[in-house]
């Protein structure tokens, strides 16, 4: 077993998951694993369940106050219902890309460091210049330095491109060193050259992160992951590696799915 | 009958034929006009009336030194009249600081607590009430800055009169917490929530997201809310002239009384001959008052727009 080596193969495990919104059962029975340091997307048709696991996984979706769970996810082992579980500190693990680029109404230089700011031990104060190469660092990964270098203080949400926003909110999660990246179809929102970058840029933080990336795009699913996960209504239908996926499908809804008879 | 609309390249609709629908949407488009511009002429109507009513004093009689920086004002002596209004904006304006202390901090947590924390019923609830305090008559709230208020400061500062700067400011506070407070809160319900979404996806807490996302991204809208508030603190009358003491002095404390711009309009004005200077100095303050406030309103009126437009 690996518990001394504190790294599990697996990043997220849900067991028999079962999830309600008030009345309405959204999730069945969902057992995945999701392995550490490479992209699992899931596809499936909408109202599937795929956008409820993911935002499962940090818990964002009990802001709706009628969410009811049963059964586990563990994160690195950690079952994240557990009572002891801090949400801030699940949320520093496991950062968040929406399907609309959300930055916050403050400046480029604020929203990158904001996660940093906020999980910082309270009272302890980081010197200027360490900000600054925080900053520059993150920028640098999602490879939106030289684009915003001079404008760092300008607001986020007046002057960016969209894909230059979904980068940055990539940018804002990376300070804080998550494991575990969710990503909630990052690319719907852009045209096809601000997809292809940030497609890019997922690739690139491959290894490092990992990324479970919901997607609506088929296509999308076959480029960028090494592993996918096929959902239709409220269950996991498949989960293999993606290539197997897309070109022998064990069960006849994925085929039906991939082929585009539904969906 | 369907296809006469359609082909219409104006939309100007129905125009050649002049059915019973056609000269009902007519008169009712005439109607709405009318509506909507009667504000306009109303607002002209009033302003040309108070500027007639003061402008021959203002500008025969008036010493422009004397109305903005006397405090004394003696209009009915007989030998020798003054209008010197120092007194009395030095009495407005300190209730008003005094209400807005009171009223802002109130008002901004009621409006984050009913944006952003209260639930459902307790919301709906709170909303339904605090608009109620809105509907309270201002003659009821000087009743109570009269015989509530009144003892209660004499009693627990222990001084001689209870009607006096603070008196007034704590009435006109919650006069004004009402409409501060739900300007305030529709500041913070046009903060998108997404703005929320994304600052509790990166861990923090709902206070957090509070002082650090939405309060600078309603700030506009909150300084607006501050600014009505200031304008209805500044024009209110009859509260203020019965707990106010309307005495004619520059308050040195919260403990003064004092004497308001729109007090002394109310208590004089159906005294006063008509046409007298003393009437008409009293319509110059209504110029003056009615420039303050204008100021005022369309100051916040910006300050939305700013926000729309960003």
């Amino acid at each position: 077993m690996n518990i001394q080596e504190n790294q599990p193969d697996i990043a997220i495990r849900t067991v028999s998951l079962n999830l309600w919104y008030g009345q309405f059962q959204a999730l069945f029975d969902v057992n995945l694993e999701i392995k550490q340091g490479i992209i699992t997307s899931m596809i499936g048709p909408s109202g599937c369940g795929k956008s409820t696991v993911l935002r499962s996984v940090d818990r964002i979706n009990e802001r709706l106050g009628y969410v009811r769970i049963t059964g586990a996810i563990n994160v690195l082992d950690k079952n994240i219902y557990d009572v002891d579980v801090d949400l801030a500190q699940l949320r520093k693990q496991v950062g968040m890309v929406f399907q609309r680029p959300n930055p916050l109404p403050i400046s480029i230089y604020d929203n990158v460091i904001f996660g940093h700011r906020i999980h910082r031990p309270p009272g302890s104060k980081l010197h200027r210049d360490e900000e600054d190469g925080i900053v520059e660092a993150a920028l640098r990964r999602v490879l939106l330095w030289d684009k915003v270098k001079d404008k760092l203080q300008r607001k986020a949400t007046l002057d960016l491109s969209l894909e230059e926003r979904q980068k940055l909110c990539i940018a804002r999660l990376l300070p804080v060193k998550p494991a575990v990246l969710l990503m909630d179809e990052p690319c719907s929102a852009l045209d096809p050259k601000g997809t292809a970058a940030v497609e890019d840029l997922i690739w690139e933080l491959r290894g490092e992160y990992s990324i479970l990336l919901v997607t609506h795009n088929m296509a999308q699913a076959r480029r960028t992951s090494d592993e996918c996960v096929f959902m239709l209504m409220g269950r996991v239908m498949e989960h293999s590696k993606t290539d197997d996926m897309f070109v022998t499908p064990t069960r006849r809804e994925t085929a039906d799915y991939i082929e585009g008879r539904y969906g | 009958m369907n296809t006469r609309s359609d082909l219409s390249p104006t939309g100007n609709a129905a125009g050649d034929i002049r059915n019973q629908d056609w000269y009902v949407d007519k008169f009712f488009q005439s109607a709405m006009f009318v509506c909507g511009i009667s504000a306009i002429v109303f607002v002209i109507g009033i302003f040309i009336f108070v500027f007639k009513e003061g402008a021959g004093f203002i500008i025969q009689q008036m010493d422009w030194a004397e109305f903005f920086l006397s405090p004394k004002w003696r209009p009915t002596s007989a030998t020798q009249a003054t209008y010197g209004t120092l007194a009395m904006v030095a009495g407005t304006a300190a209730v008003t600081v005094i209400s807005m202390a009171i009223a802002l901090p109130f008002s901004f947590g009621a409006a984050i607590y009913i944006a952003e924390f209260a639930q459902g019923r307790t919301r709906e609830w709170l909303k339904v009430i605090i608009e109620m305090l809105a509907a309270i008559p201002s003659v009821v709230w000087g009743f109570i800055g009269l015989m509530i208020m009144n003892p209660l400061i004499i009693e627990s500062f222990d001084v001689p009169i209870g009607l006096n700067v603070l008196n007034a400011g704590i009435i006109l506070g919650l006069m004004a917490a009402p409409i501060i407070t739900s300007i305030a809160e529709d500041a913070f319900k046009a903060v998108p929530d997404t703005y929320r979404e994304a600052a509790e996806a990166l861990g923090a807490t709902k206070w957090q997201v509070v002082y650090k996302v939405i309060l600078p991204a309603a700030k506009n809208g909150l300084l607006s809310a501050a600014l009505l508030g200031v304008g209805r603190a500044f024009g209110e009358t009859m509260a203020v002239l019965m707990a106010s003491g309307h005495a004619l002095t520059i308050p040195g404390s919260v403990f003064d009384s004092i004497r308001a711009l729109t007090a002394t309009i109310a208590a004089e004005l159906g005294e006063t001959p008509v046409g007298s200077d003393h009437y008409q100095a009293l319509f110059a303050i209504g110029i003056f008052l009615f420039t303050i406030t204008f100021i005022i309103n369309m100051t916040a009126d910006f300050i939305v727009r700013g926000i729309k437009n960003q």
